[in-house]
């Protein structure tokens, strides 16, 4: 229908699909390309660490020479050269900023058009943020309040330097330095990212937040980030990610590692929106995040959110580690692919301990000529007696050239869990589309509800200050994606 | 003023012509209403009409509102006011009814150029409309007519008429699977547009419905084709004879 082609024209040349895709011009302070001890050393330098930290990078370093890139994934990507990338960049005046009114304007300004204003006053109520640009931690708001119930929220170079007993109490005890090649190259070179304690017995008075951003070229971006709750207390937690359009691919491969003491809750939630690429596949991110939780204590309970929309490649699989007897894994995920995007991801949920549950429901949405992948494991140990799981993955199919594949693992070795594994796989109906058409519901409008509504179960996961910015984002994702 | 014209539709589809030269004018003001056995070509000429993907006018044309109606894409009769009020109405998972009216309702009138409704008015339009339908509070909470009742789903496409207001509203067999109660329900939403600058196209089977919805013209379609016109006593006569015999009639 000619209509039909232009209004779709006339969306597109609205232009902007990726929003986020402006760079930032400001003079960039880099490592030389490529890697080798020096680069960790330099790295380490520059962020003033101690002697043990720079000990554990060169560990890791050299561990991380001898390993090989996973390939048993299903993604594809031609040969990643780890020689050409950058593994530092950071503004030239980002030193170390008293107050915000030390910040370069032009930083402040990106995040005011990400949509993350810096100032307090005007900041989300309730939500205190780290704002984390190329490999440097540029403002974090809300310090003093938060330190007033005794949480510390700073970037992770900070508690380095200030907090070392407990970074080194935790750090790499949940992702192991040897865990994977991206983990343990993570650890060699990583920059930056945010580092919460809870003290016992509180509950954070405010959503954390953090929000990372690539714009240095042929950089690779590689936070880490480390949470630990300690005994009772209870915290929120959300990272948001944005990055330019650039025709090369850009790696980021971030650890994220929790830990949930005695009845503690940590809730991470994750908006992705690293750079996909363009319609033809040119450019967008290789995300490659290891990112996982630890209930170490009775009763404890870990819950990951995510909603994937952006990044060429997508690997990851946040998971839980049900230590504690007791303790509950949550995982709720969307994972939206478009174009030519490939996404594979999924979690894993070790129950160790008694009586520990653990619920996973993945929502996979696939369009263009994109394909997505769920792959996961449920493992339930020997003494994991009264062990239960339920796992949910529906799959949503745009158009004829996309796929969806589901893979999940499942061992029990305790015969007293309960296991329970369903999967859906649809395409969006003729039918409920032209039900919206006949409504005045234009087509984007209608793929945008109609995925939403399949998604429902997990955005209503989210905090509520991010859910209404996430349902929109469902909807930009699959532009184009329907005719 | 003529509202809809249709000329001579011939409609193909998936390679079988099901319309074959049908006319039919609506005038502003007017209640018509299509008769016609199983197969007869009513429900495609409701799709026709909406614009539904793969229901090919091969030949002849529709007017509504004096412009080409083959001209404009489905979602742009909505908001010219043209209402289809399905057979079969569609489930749509996770999308609560509330939020989809919302969302037709503002789109509607953003095509219009209207200010778009917050919340708040739309859910005062909503239980307006519910409150004479016997549309429960609940029902607005749950997804979109997933596990509704036959007749749950009937009053909701009613409703949606109610709040829509359209221009012409077409009822494709909207008795059918109603209780007598549920019926007259329908039947006074209907007939509470009824008004000078408004048309109906009621679609059915069965003249019962015809009792509480009177039209002003009855036409009766079979094999693609009109083969008798009346006013509503047509509707009576063809209840009593059946089409087979007001076919020979017409043969």
């Amino acid at each position: 229908m000619a209509a039909i082609q232009e209004t779709r024209e006339h969306v597109a040349s609205l232009g902007e699909r990726y929003k986020y895709g402006f760079i930032t011009d400001i003079e960039m302070e880099r490592a030389p390309r490529g890697l080798n001890e020096d680069v960790v050393r330099l790295i380490s330098a520059k962020k003033g660490e101690p002697e043990w930290m720079l000990e554990w990078r060169l560990g890791a370093f050299r561990r991380w020479r001898e390993m090989r890139e996973p390939n048993w994934a299903r993604v594809h990507y031609p040969k990643i050269d780890y020689d050409k990338a950058y593994y530092y960049a950071a503004p030239k005046s980002s030193a170390k900023f008293a107050n915000l009114d030390e910040v370069d304007p032009k930083l402040l300004e990106t995040y005011e058009k990400l949509g993350i204003p810096l100032h307090e006053q005007k900041l989300l109520a309730g939500v205190a943020v780290d704002a984390v640009f190329d490999s440097v931690s540029v403002a974090t708001t809300f310090k003093a309040k938060l330190a007033e119930s005794g949480v510390i929220f700073c970037p992770i170079s900070e508690a380095i330097r200030d907090h070392g007993d407990l970074v080194r109490k935790y750090m790499g005890t949940v992702v192991p330095v040897t865990d994977n090649f991206f983990a343990t190259l993570n650890s060699a070179v990583f920059s930056d990212g945010s580092f919460v304690y809870v003290p016992k017995g509180v509950r954070c008075p405010m959503e954390l937040s953090t929000y990372f951003r690539i714009n240095a070229s042929e950089t690779g971006q590689f936070e880490r980030t480390l949470i630990i709750a300690d005994e009772g207390a209870y915290v929120s937690y959300l990272e948001g990610c944005t990055a330019p359009k650039r025709d090369e691919n850009q790696l980021h491969a971030a650890v994220v590692e929790l830990v949930a003491l005695d009845r503690a809750e940590i809730k991470y939630s994750t908006v992705q929106n690293w750079y996909p690429g363009d319609e033809e596949g040119r450019g967008g991110i290789y995300n490659f995040v290891t990112k996982r939780g630890d209930c170490r204590g009775r009763a404890s309970k870990i819950s990951w959110t995510q909603v994937e929309t952006g990044s060429a490649i997508t690997w990851k699989y946040p998971s839980c580690i049900l230590r504690g007897d007791d303790s509950v894994g949550e995982f709720y995920s969307i994972a939206i692919t478009n174009h030519f995007q490939q996404a594979d991801t999924g979690t894993k949920m070790h129950h160790l301990g008694r009586n520990t549950r653990s619920r996973i429901i993945s929502k996979g949405i696939s369009a263009g000529r994109a394909q997505n992948t769920y792959r996961g494991l449920v493992s339930v140990h020997p003494r994991a007696t009264g062990a239960r799981n339920h796992t949910q993955c529906d799959s949503l199919l745009i158009g004829k050239e996309c796929g969806a594949h589901t893979v999940p693992y499942i061992e029990s070795r305790n015969p007293s869990a309960q296991i329970e594994h369903e999967a859906t796989t649809s395409k969006i109906a003729d039918d409920q589309l032209f039900y919206c058409l006949s409504r005045g519901i234009g087509q984007e409008e209608a793929v945008a509800l109609i995925v939403n509504g399949f998604c429902r179960e997990v955005l209503q996961q989210l905090p509520m200050e991010f859910a209404v910015e996430a349902q929109k984002l469902v909807g930009i994702s699959l532009e184009g994606s329907v005719g | 003023m003529n509202m809809l014209e249709i000329e001579n539709l011939h409609v193909v589809v998936q390679g079988q012509e099901i319309l074959k030269g049908l006319s039919l004018v609506i005038r502003t003001g007017e209640v018509h209403a299509i008769m016609g056995p199983n197969g007869s070509g009513k429900s495609t000429l409701s799709y026709t009409l909406a614009g539904r993907e793969g229901y090919e006018i091969t030949e002849g044309r529709i007017l509504y509102r004096g412009e080409n109606l083959a001209l404009q894409t489905p979602e742009e009769r909505a908001a010219r006011g043209m209402f289809l009020a399905f057979q079969y109405p569609v489930e749509i998972p996770g999308v609560t009814t509330m939020n989809f009216l919302k969302t037709a309702l503002n789109a509607q009138r953003r095509a219009r150029g209207a200010k778009e409704l917050d919340a708040m008015s739309v859910l005062k339009s909503v239980r307006e409309a519910a409150g004479a339908l016997n549309v429960s509070e609940e029902m607005l909470r749950r997804a979109l007519n997933v596990g509704f009742s036959g007749g749950e789903k009937k009053r909701l496409e009613i409703l949606q008429m109610a709040l829509f207001k359209p221009v012409l509203a077409i009822l494709d067999e909207t008795d059918s699977g109603l209780d007598i109660d549920a019926l007259k329900l329908v039947a006074d939403g209907v007939n509470a547009l009824r008004t000078p600058d408004r048309g109906i196209l009621v679609i059915t089977h069965y003249q019962r419905l015809l009792d509480y919805i009177v039209p002003d013209r009855v036409h009766v379609l079979d094999k693609g084709r009109i083969v008798a016109e009346g006013g509503k006593e047509l509707a009576h006569e063809l209840e009593a004879k059946g089409y087979a015999g007001l076919a020979r009639d017409a043969a």
